[in-house]
């Protein structure tokens, strides 16, 4: 196979609408291979993932979105993928938009491209709190890496194996990682582009960011960001050696 | 400094002392977690004996009582003990999540290759990571 693609989605107790998320893809890409990494749920996530056809990774407990994500990245490594696209489990990214997020990494024009809800595509908008703490680092790292980013929270992306190799080093923040990993992509000159995408509202309502993990997200990305600027940079740019 | 506060510090050290060797004798504590402990032992005991030591080091740090600065001594290495856990906590969730991420991987490998019709895939992971 040339060029092999690999679909991964970050599941947690996803049962309901993994199977359907997988079939979507399957549907909107053709032969493209999909990994679901089960990030220790209680309920029948991996019987459904598999019966749709999807290869699962199962984390023995639960330990978060960043981590299930970068044990996706480690698999497309093992594997041999040359690119890979991280989908959400819920339901809320459109699948049917994959080939479009992958054609600038595919032809070279970047090493990582996001999906921005907000370029066009008649995406729902989210609550007014998530788009106030969203404006403000989409402030911030466009400030930062010199290049206007829309959508800095998007988890429906695409990348080469260069961004696989960075992700999959303890460089990586695995708790809840946005915009400090658009900045240290950037510090590792690697080419970060957008690309329209649909979103959708999340039908069961269900958010990571609930309760007071608003607050504690705002205080980490801060804190990361700052401290992803004051590190040495020598640190990400000869991680692509 | 009376000779009840004195009695009473030079016990506190001694036991802390006794107690921390003997943990790590049989085991129960690692060397590296006891240098913390046996070093604020000996630095107490010594200067609880050498009591113009203290004295000095009061006035240096401004502290209106000897026995202040013992407890604020007590403070900082406690302050001390805390950081120390806080970095290897750190460390072992790094590793645990590492050894959490291999464990599925290689549980996934392992499913692949029992599995009759394993994809190409399968046969060809390994290494970089």
């Amino acid at each position: 196979m040339t060029d092999p693609v690999l679909v991964i989605i970050p599941a947690f107790n996803e049962a309901t609408r993994i199977a359907e998320v997988v079939r979507s893809i399957k549907a909107a890409t053709g032969n493209f291979d999909v990994l679901v990494v089960n990030d220790g749920s209680s309920d029948r996530t991996t019987r459904a993932a598999e019966k749709a056809g999807a290869t699962v990774v199962s984390h023995p407990f639960n330990m978060g979105y960043g981590v299930a994500i970068q044990t996706g990245y480690k698999y497309a490594l093992q594997h041999d993928y040359d690119y890979l696209v991280q989908i959400d489990g819920d339901g809320q990214h459109d699948p049917a938009y994959i080939p479009k997020l992958l054609e600038p990494v595919q032809k070279g024009e970047a090493d990582f491209v996001v999906g921005s809800r907000f370029l066009g595509c008649d995406s729902y908008r989210p609550p007014l709190a998530r788009r106030i703490g969203m404006v403000l680092f989409r402030t911030i790292v466009t400030r930062v890496v010199g290049q206007k980013i829309s959508d800095c929270t998007s988890g429906y992306q695409a990348f080469n194996r260069r961004v696989m190799r960075f992700f999959a080093s303890d460089l990586f923040p695995c708790d809840y990682p946005d915009a400090d990993v658009l900045i240290s992509l950037h510090l590792a000159s690697l080419k970060v582009s957008e690309v329209p995408v649909k979103m959708y509202p999340n039908a069961e309502g269900k958010s990571m960011h609930s309760g007071f993990k608003p607050f504690y997200y705002v205080f980490k990305m801060l804190l990361s960001i700052f401290v992803t600027l004051v590190r040495d940079r020598r640190l990400y740019r000869g991680d692509d050696q | 400094m009376t000779p009840n506060q004195k009695v009473f510090a030079l016990t506190v050290c001694i036991l802390v002392f006794v107690i921390t060797v003997n943990m790590v004798r049989k085991r129960r504590l690692r060397e590296e977690y006891s240098v913390l402990w046996l070093g604020i032992s000996l630095v107490m005991f010594i200067l609880v004996l050498k009591y113009d030591w203290l004295v000095m080091l009061t006035d240096l740090v401004g502290a209106a009582l000897p026995t202040t600065t013992l407890f604020v001594g007590g403070i900082v290495f406690l302050i001390l003990i805390a950081v120390q856990f806080s970095i290897k906590l750190s460390t072992f969730s790094d590793q645990l999540k590492n050894l959490a991420q291999d464990n599925a991987l290689l549980r996934s490998d392992l499913e692949q290759l029992r599995t009759p019709n394993s994809e190409e895939h399968a046969n060809d992971g390994n290494a970089e990571v």
